[in-house]
C-alpha cells in the first residue's frame, strides 16, 4: 500500500524489469527515509514542547552530538563488540552444525546431547554470565562464549528440523540408485535443510549480539555494552541513546548480512523466487 | 472368492512354466500390511506374478488397490509381511541393480537445474556424469524439454516435472524400468505421443518395463500383459494377455480387436463394482 503510494505511475510502463526493479528498491528506501525523518522530527518536536530533561529522554540533535562527539573512541567500541558477535556466531553456527548432524544420525546424542540442551536452554543465560567472567576474565573471551551460549540453541534446533525434514521419496530415490549416506547427505539432506538452517543463522546473529551486550554489562573494559554502563553512570542519557543507536544498526546491518548471503546461497527458495514481480 | 482368485492365479503361473523359467522378476504369495496407530491397512494380499525378461507389463486398477505399493516392494524400498520377491534368480533384498523408477511424485530436486536433476542418478551411481549431458540433453529433446534444460523444477509445468522424471529413470540405461502412472499428469495428445515415445525406447532397448496407470486404453496400447488389480483387500485379479500386433498405433485403438481388449477389461472393473474408483 506505502509502495504504490509513493512509487510513480511510471513503473506500470516501464519495460525493463531491472528499471522496475531498481523502481522497487528505491521506492521502499525513499519509504524509509521518509519515515525516519517524520520520526525523528515528530521525536525532536516533542523534546522540546514538553520540555523534558535531556537526561531523562534526550532529543534526536544532542544524541547526534553524541554520536560524533568521538567517532574514533565509539568506532573502536564498536568494533570490539562486533568483533566478539561475529566470533561467536561463527562458532554457534560451526558449532550448532556438528551438533546438529550428530543429533540426526544418532540416536544416542539425539536422546542425551539434544534433550540436555533443549533443559539448558531453560536455564536464562544471562544469569550465567557473571560466572564466565569468574573463570575466564573479562577478556574478549567471556563475550564470545556468552555470545555462543546464547545463540547455538535456535541454530541447533532449526538445522535439526531442517535435516530431519527431508522427503522421504527424495530418500528412495537415493536408495534406488545406491546412494551412500555421505551422498545423501550432501545431494539431499543438507540442500534441503538449507532453508532452516538459515533461519537459525538469522535468529543467531540477532542473539549473538545480545548475548556479546550482556557479556560487556557484566564486565568488560571495550565494546558497546560497557559504553551504555559507563555512559549510564555518568549520567550522559544521550550517549546511551548514541550508544543504542549504533547497536540497532549493528543488529539490522549484521541480519541483512545473513539475509544477502542466504539469496546467494539458495536462489532456489520460494522466498527469493522472482521477488520482484509478484506484487 | 478371493481362494478361487488366489488359486486362478497360482495355476495361471503354472502353465505359464516355460516363461516363468525366464521370469526376470517373480512374486510369490506376497503380503504387505501396513501398520499404524489408525489400525492396519492389508495392502497386498497373495500376490503372485512373473513378469518376463523383456515385457511390457501393465498394472490397472483403481485408485488404493495397492499399485503403488506392489512397485515399491518390487522395487525394495518397502518391506513384504510375507511372501517372496526374487529378481534375476535372487531373493531381493534392497533395490535390486539395474533399476530406474519413476515414482508417482515427481521427486525433482529443487535446487538443481532440470539437467542436473536428470544426472543425479548417475552421481549415485559413481559414473562419470561428463559422458552423460550430451545423452541427457538428447533425452530431454525426445521429451520436448532441451530448451528448459537450464531451468529449475519449479519454473516447469506439472507436465514437465513429470517427463523430466522420466527422463531421468532413463538416462542410466537401466534394464527393469518400474514406472508409477508416469503419463498422468500430460494432456492427451502429449501422453499419445510419449505412448509411442515409450514403445519406441522398449523396442529397441528390450527392457523389462512394469507400468502402472489408470487408463485402460493406455494399458493395451503398450502392454504384452495387463495385470487388472481389485481393492480391499489389494490383489491381483486377473491377468488380461493383450495380442495385437506390434507395433501398435494409435490409430489401433478404434479397432475392433482393440476395443474387444478393452471391453473384456471393463468387465472385470464391471464385476467388481469398482469402477469409480
Ligand atoms: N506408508 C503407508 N502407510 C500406511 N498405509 C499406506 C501407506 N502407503 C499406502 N498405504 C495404503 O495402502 C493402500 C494402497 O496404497 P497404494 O499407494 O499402493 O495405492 P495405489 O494403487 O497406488 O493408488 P493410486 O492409484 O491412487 O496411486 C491404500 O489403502 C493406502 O491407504
Ligand atoms: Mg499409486
Amino acid at each position: 500500500m506505502t509502495d504504490s503510494a509513493l512509487t510513480p505511475p511510471l513503473t506500470k510502463t516501464a519495460p525493463a524489469s531491472s528499471l522496475r526493479r531498481w523502481w522497487h528498491g528505491s521506492s521502499r528506501l525513499r519509504f524509509l527515509i521518509v519515515f525516519t525523518v517524520v520520526v525523528l522530527g515528530l521525536w525532536e518536536w516533542g523534546c522540546w514542547v514538553t520540555g523534558v530533561r535531556s537526561f531523562t529522554f534526550p532529543a534526536p540533535s544532542l544524541v547526534w552530538r553524541e554520536l560524533i562527539a568521538d567517532p574514533v573512541w565509539l568506532a573502536q567500541n564498536t568494533a570490539y563488540s562486533l568483533g566478539a558477535a561475529l566470533a561467536g556466531f561463527a562458532i554457534s553456527v560451526a558449532l550448532g552444525l556438528l551438533l546438529s548432524i550428530g543429533i540426526v544420525y544418532s540416536r544416542i546424542l539425539d536422546r542425551t546431547l539434544f534433550t540436555s540442551l533443549v533443559a539448558t536452554n531453560a536455564i536464562p543465560k544471562v544469569a550465567i554470565a557473571p560466572l564466565f567472567v569468574l573463570w575466564i576474565g573479562t577478556g574478549i573471551e567471556s563475550k564470545v562464549l556468552m555470545a555462543v551460549l546464547v545463540s547455538i540453541f535456535p541454530m541447533v534446533v532449526d538445522s535439526v528440523v531442517g535435516l530431519r525434514s527431508v522427503d522421504p521419496g527424495t530418500l528412495d530415490l537415493a536408495r534406488t540408485y545406491r546412494g551412500s549416506n555421505l551422498q545423501i547427505f550432501w545431494k539431499i539432506r543438507f540442500p534441503g535443510a538449507l532453508p532452516s538452517i538459515f533461519a537459525g543463522m538469522k535468529v543467531a546473529i540477532s542473539l549473538a549480539l545480545v548475548g556479546t551486550i550482556v557479556g560487556e554489562f557484566v564486565g568488560s573494559n571495550w565494546g558497546l555494552g560497557f559504553v551504555i554502563l559507563q555512559s549510564q553512570g555518568q549520567f550522559n542519557t544521550p550517549r546511551v541513546f548514541a550508544a543504542i543507536f549504533v547497536l540497532s544498526v549493528l543488529g539490522i546491518l549484521l541480519y541483512q548480512a545473513v539475509d544477502l548471503i542466504e539469496r546467494r546461497a539458495m536462489p532456489w527458495h520460494v522466498s527469493h523466487r522472482n521477488r520482484h514481480d509478484d506484487h | 472368492m478371493t481362494m478361487a482368485a488366489a488359486s486362478a492365479q497360482a495355476d495361471m503361473a503354472d502353465n505359464s512354466g516355460v516363461q516363468a523359467a525366464d521370469a526376470l522378476v517373480k512374486l510369490r504369495s506376497v503380503y504387505k500390511t501396513y501398520q499404524s496407530e489408525r489400525g492396519n491397512v492389508l495392502a497386498l494380499e497373495n500376490v503372485n506374478l512373473d513378469i518376463r525378461q523383456g515385457e511390457f507389463l501393465s498394472l490397472l486398477g483403481p485408485s488404493g488397490c495397492g499399485k503403488s505399493t506392489l512397485l515399491r516392494c518390487l522395487a525394495g524400498l518397502e518391506r513384504i509381511s510375507s511372501g517372496e520377491v526374487w529378481v534375476r534368480g535372487n531373493e531381493l533384498a534392497g533395490p535390486p541393480e539395474d533399476l530406474g523408477i519413476v515414482f508417482q511424485r515427481d521427486m525433482l530436486l529443487d535446487w538443481r537445474t532440470v539437467l542436473d536433476n536428470v544426472l543425479l542418478p548417475l552421481e549415485f551411481l559413481r559414473r562419470p556424469t561428463k559422458g552423460y549431458v550430451e545423452p541427457a540433453l538428447k533425452l530431454l529433446e525426445t521429451f520436448g524439454l532441451r530448451r528448459s534444460a537450464d531451468r529449475y523444477p519449479w519454473e516447469l509445468s506439472g507436465g514437465m516435472r513429470q517427463r523430466v522424471a522420466i527422463c531421468r529413470a532413463l538416462l542410466s540405461d537401466p534394464a527393469l524400468l518400474l514406472m508409477d502412472e508416469p503419463f498422468g499428469a500430460l494432456d492427451a495428445i502429449t501422453r499419445d505421443n510419449l505412448n509411442i515415445e515409450l514403445q519406441r525406447i522398449w523396442t529397441q532397448t528390450h527392457k523389462t518395463i512394469l507400468f502402472i496407470t489408470h487408463s485402460i486404453s493406455e494399458a493395451i496400447l503398450l502392454s504384452n500383459r495387463v495385470a487388472v488389480m481389485a481393492r480391499d483387500p489389494g490383489r491381483i485379479e486377473e491377468i488380461v494377455e493383450v495380442d495385437l500386433p506390434w507395433p501398435r498405433t494409435l490409430a489401433m485403438r478404434e479397432t475392433p480387436e482393440f476395443i474387444h481388449h478393452a471391453a473384456a477389461v471393463r468387465k472385470i472393473f464391471e464385476r467388481l463394482g469398482a469402477f469409480t474408483g
